[in-house]
């Protein structure tokens, strides 16, 4: 019975927060989105030709999160019939689009107006108990092409 | 020393080849952090501290491999790809390589 109601309450606390958690993180990825739009990345392996020649830097962003004890309920489920888990796909996709972000502000801290040859990896860094998922590391990194001085 | 995951230098000419450079760090979290991401296995979100420790041992394997890289002699290392492997229950090993080259001053 007291297990009972200590799982009821932490799958109560993990749908609540992890909700709420999920909602604000979108907000931020949406609001940072729009304002680093004018920082372009892209997945070619050399950038634009220019006629002045530009500076590269090496720029990376990483990010680990963790999925809530409501989700990792709901992804259990799923394994018993299989299908789409939808708990685990906003987790990754929220995940890659912020170690996206990090990377594009390291690039704008450093002056740079694109990135391109951009690499995503994802890994599992932790495993939670009986083999679920624990919480993903995404690492997104790129060169960033930085105007010379004068031309900034 | 220059580090890119380009496979090329943008106006300058590399001269010599001198292989493949490798760099890796393993770590394994305290149990403070250990404590706060049980919590937030609950809650979710964002592990900081993960992913503080893990840019850490990160830039360590890049420093170790630029390490390899200046000892025979090469002044960039080109094509640098990452990669993370969970090795143990609460150890990652962070990795980097690349392919280390003279390139003209």
């Amino acid at each position: 019975m007291q297990d009972l109601i200590i799982f009821l309450s932490l799958l109560a606390l993990g749908y609540i927060f992890g909700r709420l958690a999920e909602k604000r993180h979108y907000r931020s990825i949406f609001k940072r989105e729009k304002k680093y739009r004018s920082l372009p990345v892209i997945a070619s392996k050399f950038p634009p030709a220019y006629k002045i020649p530009h500076d590269t830097a090496l720029v990376m962003g990483s990010v680990v999160v963790s999925v809530d004890y409501f989700k990792r309920f709901l992804a259990t489920l799923r394994n018993l019939f299989g299908g789409r888990v939808r708990a685990y796909e906003t987790l990754v996709d929220r995940a890659r689009r912020e170690a996206i972000l990090r990377m594009q502000e390291e690039a704008a801290r450093r002056g740079g107006k694109m990135v391109f040859n951009i690499k995503l990896q994802t890994a599992a860094v932790s495993q939670g108990r009986k083999n679920t998922v624990g919480s993903v590391e995404v690492l997104a990194y790129g060169t960033a092409l930085i105007p010379p001085r004068t031309e900034r | 020393m220059l580090t890119t995951n380009l496979e090329i230098v943008p106006g300058k000419k590399i001269i010599k080849h001198l292989g493949l450079v490798q760099g890796s760090s393993v770590r394994a979290k305290h149990i403070g952090r250990d404590f706060m991401a049980g919590l937030k296995n609950i809650f979710g979100g964002e592990l900081k501290g993960y992913t503080e420790l893990l840019q850490e041992s990160r830039d360590e394997a890049i420093e170790r491999m630029q390490q390899q890289a200046r000892a025979i002699g090469a002044n960039a290392v080109l094509n640098v790809r990452f990669s993370t492997s969970a090795i143990a229950q609460g150890a990652a090993e962070l990795f980097a390589y690349g392919t280390a080259v003279v390139v003209e001053e």
